[in-house]
């Protein structure tokens, strides 16, 4: 027990690289072995997080659980782990997501080996992301991460589709979509990798607390640049590389596309937690290291966050394709969790940005557990019917009463509706960006409106109005291990709504002791 | 007296080439073993070198030295310290994989091996020397080989185009860079061709500005340096694969090696004033040389301009004369020459078995070569700086160097050169991604269906083998980067300052 409280981190980090080896030694025709091992395995992080969680002292100040190790001296960058609040709240929701796309993973069959060892190095990428105090294992936690993701979508996407690239050739939808993925990030993280070299360069190291006062301190001009300019510069190249993965307008093409041609699962930990890692950067580094530039800025980026709320509702509600329409959903949400970051550094240290960040992060964390919820009964429905075109639904309530309730569960979530976890947090972000950006919480309320809208035409389509006759006896109900999956997520959806301060709590004083 | 390990390294192949052009020319497989077992000599010796430098004595170890010709000043001197370390290991692992996937050669492999080991012995040769003369010795030695064994045993279309090509290159870079060590030689007037002594020569700066470009270029020109590169595709695309391993693999970091130990070590100020505008040179060749990787259909010369492109950043590293970037080129050197001795090797495997390198032919690989695809991939992460891979712990200091260092003159900063050089990391992304989705993804075309295979276990080893150098460098950098550093203080010892 010592042993294990003393490298908690550590081993929620590497428990995945484990388990990844485990599945490759075993004998790649034992599916359902291969299943059950990797769920099994995946609750383990789980198990260690929820002992994390317990053991997180919410009062106490700085980073806990911090470990250092030395990785590559001559760079100034160590092994530097730890989490507070917020990476707190980001790790549980990510080792809660593992184990449930894995569950959702079952109805993979082909080549289920590579596939549950990509998963668990998507997971160790993921959580490095969040616990990683030194910018350059930052960096490498974040970049890693695309690769397994590439992979999942280039080779377990959707296998229907084509898209047309130039002269009319055509090319599966699914490679589209993978290589879009992988070159917008990895352009976008171009200038994030300038930047950080730059800054240690500069600053002399690269541990983040460290680096935050020196960086901070600096006043004499860098590359015969001006100190702000030179911040500014650095602030874009950071800004645009998180934008990119939020994402929000205009950064945001590579999103639907990624998410449509994904598997289920992959759809599930890209909404549920990828997203969540741009999100994240802002609160790590963005705003400590540029408070002037945000501050500055802040007008630019609650702009394009209000640009986001609008568009991706508005677009939601174009689409006639359900998985689609949960994509641009997920535009419009992360907009709301933007927005509130931009308030927050235009107020900085004022009660309001104080309300807007516990939104903000919360809001994450919703849309971590309805995001995933709503990707994955789309694939319920797909794999039951193989189509996603909301006009070959219909009507389908009295044939799937169960899984009706569900949907419309999780899609109430992500209405925001009163009671249930997304209005808490929508409702913390307008309160604080109210008295600072008056004029773009209005405007985002026409987003709001429109959530609404989009929402009830994707369970008009699907559960109501007139039988498809079609579907009739071609239809199954959805199963338990699918009502396995949803069930944690449903139950948090109920509890952050109904009881939301256990996990504000958490947030409020990382958010307190931060910004 | 201690164990002369480098000349065990040394002459190693040398004696197992002859040797092996002892053993009669109809049996290849008594051939095959007595190469496999010299390669696997020399690559435990050179684990041995390479664990057993003593990072925290530094300096040069295992130093031999027995005089050759006293009137001339020559001595045969021999020692290893951080920068070349990486090189003879990474040389001992070539050289193994090289003789594994050759297993298969039965044009002659008598021969074959015969002219690989004499090679081997030339590049092992240069990377130990520590005098002036055995250097250029050596390095005669290394080149010639390469000149028989791609005309002989290449690719049948260009080999005796591109064998000539080569030479010829080598040759007069190696000639205009001779001009410059006979310079070194009289002006210092000590009598000695003996490196560690020419250091401390004092040349006047006006004497190292005048001959720095003729050593460092003559010596570039084997390290791939813009405009002298284009021998270099032509020469990979042409050689058999192993040949392609070794070249692309050791004897271009042969060339970036010659020209830091004698020309940036040697005359230190002429590197001061020059670099400033090469790295302009090294720029081109990063960028313009992942440009030119990206629009090709032939797989090797994909994989043979990419060389040019990675191999700029190992020059662009040295150019910056700091730290952190010298840091960064020793890796990439090492990190480099196994990625694309993998990558090599992976398009001999798929080329043997469709008989063609025509990427819009080919497709579907992953389906009967499962392990081969994987080897790409992670050559592939490895190539495009992925982190977790060796390419990432190599390049990210190699920027970094550009972000610290101070040029003497002409520009205030490299900053701008560090911006340049990123656009590289994408379209070679861009370029790799496109190659695994066509050629191991994607669809089988009909042609192929039962015609291929996958490879044998050999080869297989010697994929496994080089992939998991590649992620256990990018994992545990501190393997490697130790001994590397210590190697640069020496260097920068000479710079003066830092």
């Amino acid at each position: 027990m010592e042993f294990i409280l003393n490298n908690l981190l550590t081993l929620i980090l590497f428990i995945p690289v484990l388990a990844a080896i485990v599945i490759l030694i075993l004998p790649h025709d034992q599916v359902t072995l291969i299943r059950w091992t990797s769920f099994i395995l995946s609750l383990i992080p789980l198990g260690l997080s929820l002992i994390l969680w317990f053991n997180f002292d919410p009062q106490g100040k700085g980073f806990q659980f911090e470990q250092v190790n030395e990785w590559y001296p001559a760079l100034n960058s160590s092994y530097h782990v730890g989490v507070d609040g917020i990476s707190l709240t980001m790790v549980l929701l990510t080792t809660l997501l593992t184990p449930l796309a894995i569950l959702a993973s079952f109805s993979i069959q082909e080549r289920v080996k590579p596939y549950m060892v990509l998963f668990f190095l998507l997971e160790m990428g993921m959580l490095g992301v969040f616990m990683q105090l030194d910018l350059l294992l930052f960096f490498v936690f974040w970049e890693f991460g695309l690769v397994p993701m590439y992979f999942l979508i280039n080779q377990w996407g959707s296998e229907k589709g084509e898209r047309e690239i130039w002269k009319g050739r055509k090319i599966p939808a699914r490679t589209y979509a993978s290589f879009k993925f992988m070159i917008y990030t990895m352009a976008g993280s171009l200038g994030l990798l300038l930047a950080i070299q730059m800054l240690g360069a500069v600053a002399g190291t690269y541990d983040i607390p460290e680096l935050v006062i020196r960086w901070n301190s600096l006043s004499h001009p860098v590359y015969g640049l001006p100190i702000s300019t030179v911040k500014a510069i650095a602030f874009w190249a950071f800004t645009i590389a998180f934008a990119l993965k939020v994402p929000i307008w205009p950064f945001h093409t590579w999103l639907p596309d990624a998410h449509t041609e994904a598997p289920t699962a992959g759809s599930m930990i890209l909404a549920g937690v990828l997203l969540k890692l741009g999100a994240y950067g802002f609160l790590r580094l963005v705003l400590p290291l540029y408070p002037e530039q945000a501050k500055t800025y802040a007008g630019a980026l609650a702009f394009l966050a209000v640009m986001a709320i609008i568009f991706g509702a508005l677009a939601s509600y174009a689409q006639d394709d359900f998985k689609r329409l949960v994509a641009y959903s997920s535009v419009n949400h992360m907009g709301f969790v933007v927005l509130g970051i931009a308030a927050a550094a235009y107020s900085a240290g004022s009660i309001d940005a104080n309300i807007a960040l516990n939104g903000a992060v919360l809001q994450m964390f919703n849309h971590g557990l309805s995001a995933a919820g709503m990707f994955f009964l789309v694939g319920v429905i797909y794999e039951r019917t193989h189509t996603r075109n909301l006009s070959d639904f219909g009507g389908l309530f009295p044939l799937v009463p169960v899984y009706g309730g569900i949907l419309i569960f999780t899609s109430m979530a992500s209405l925001g509706l009163p009671g249930l976890n997304g209005f808490i947090s929508e409702f913390l972000v307008v309160r604080g960006t109210w008295p600072v950006f008056t004029l773009f919480t209005t405007l985002s309320m026409i987003g709001l409106f429109f959530t609404g809208a989009y929402i009830l035409k994707g369970i008009k389509q699907v559960l109501h109005g007139p039988l498809n006759v079609h579907w009739v006896g071609h239809i199954s109900e959805i199963n338990p291990r699918e009502i396995f999956v949803m069930v944690p997520l449903m139950v948090l959806i109920l509890l952050i709504g109904i009881w939301p301060s256990w996990i504000l709590n958490v947030i409020n004083n990382a958010v307190s002791m931060w910004f | 007296m201690q164990f002369p390990l480098l000349s065990f390294i040394v002459f190693t192949p040398m004696v197992a080439g002859i040797l092996i052009f002892l053993i009669p020319a109809d049996r290849k497989t008594e051939v095959r073993v007595a190469a496999l077992a010299a390669g696997a000599v020399a690559l435990a010796m050179s684990i041995v070198a390479f664990f057993g430098y003593d990072t925290a004595a530094g300096g040069y170890q295992y130093v031999e030295r027995y005089t050759w010709l006293p009137s001339m000043g020559i001595s045969y001197y021999v020692g290893i310290d951080g920068m070349n370390a990486p090189l003879v290991l990474l040389t001992g692992i070539v050289m193994f994989t090289g003789v594994l996937i050759s297993w298969g050669i039965d044009d002659r492999p008598r021969e074959f091996f015969g002219f690989l080991f004499i090679l081997a012995t030339g590049v092992f040769g240069v990377f130990v020397a520590l005098d002036l003369f055995m250097l250029f010795f050596f390095y005669e030695i290394a080149v010639f080989p390469m000149y028989l064994l791609i005309s002989i045993w290449g690719w049948k279309v260009t080999r005796e185009y591109a064998a000539m090509k080569l030479t010829l290159y080598l040759f007069i870079g190696s000639l205009v860079a001779l001009v410059g060590a006979l310079a070194m030689y009289y002006t210092a007037g000590m009598g000695t061709f003996d490196m560690l002594a020419l250091e401390k020569a004092g040349f006047s700066k006006a004497f190292q500005i005048i001959w720095f470009p003729f050593v460092f270029f003559g010596f570039a020109v084997l390290g791939g340096i813009f405009p002298f590169h284009n021998w270099s595709p032509d020469g990979h695309v042409a050689a058999p694969t192993a040949v392609s391993m070794f070249h692309a693999g050791v004897l271009m970091k042969l060339g970036a090696f010659a020209a830091l130990r004698v020309g940036i070590m040697l005359l230190p100020e002429g590197a001061k004033f020059h670099m400033p505008w090469i790295i302009l040179l090294t720029l081109v060749n990063v960028v313009y040389g992942a440009f030119i990787a990206s629009v090709q259909t032939d797989f090797k010369y994909v994989i043979g301009f990419s060389s040019v492109s990675h191999m700029g950043l190992v020059s662009m590293g040295f150019a910056t004369l700091d730290k952190a970037g010298m840091l960064g080129a020793g890796i990439q050197m090492f990190s480099h020459g196994v990625m694309t001795a993998l990558f090599f090797a992976v398009v001999g495997m798929v080329y043997d078995q469709a008989h063609t390198r025509d990427i819009p032919h080919l497709g579907g690989f992953r389906k009967v070569m499962p392990l081969v695809s994987l080897a790409f991939i992670i050559g592939g992460l490895v190539s495009m700086g992925m982190p977790f891979f060796s390419g990432f712990i190599a390049e990210f200091p190699i920027f970094l160097g550009l972000w610290q260092a101070d040029p003497a003159w002409l520009w205030s900063n490299y900053a701008w050169i560090a911006i340049i050089a990123a656009i590289s990391i994408v379209i070679t992304a861009a370029y790799i991604v496109r190659i695994i989705g066509k050629v191991f993804f994607g669809k089988l075309p009909g042609e192929f269906e039962g015609h291929i295979h996958d490879v044998n276990t050999l080869d297989k080893v010697a994929l496994v083998f080089l992939s998991a150098i590649l992620v256990i460098v990018g994992i545990f950098p501190r393997i490697m980067v130790p001994l590397v550093e210590s190697g640069v203080d020496n260097i920068l010892r000479l710079l003066g300052g830092a």
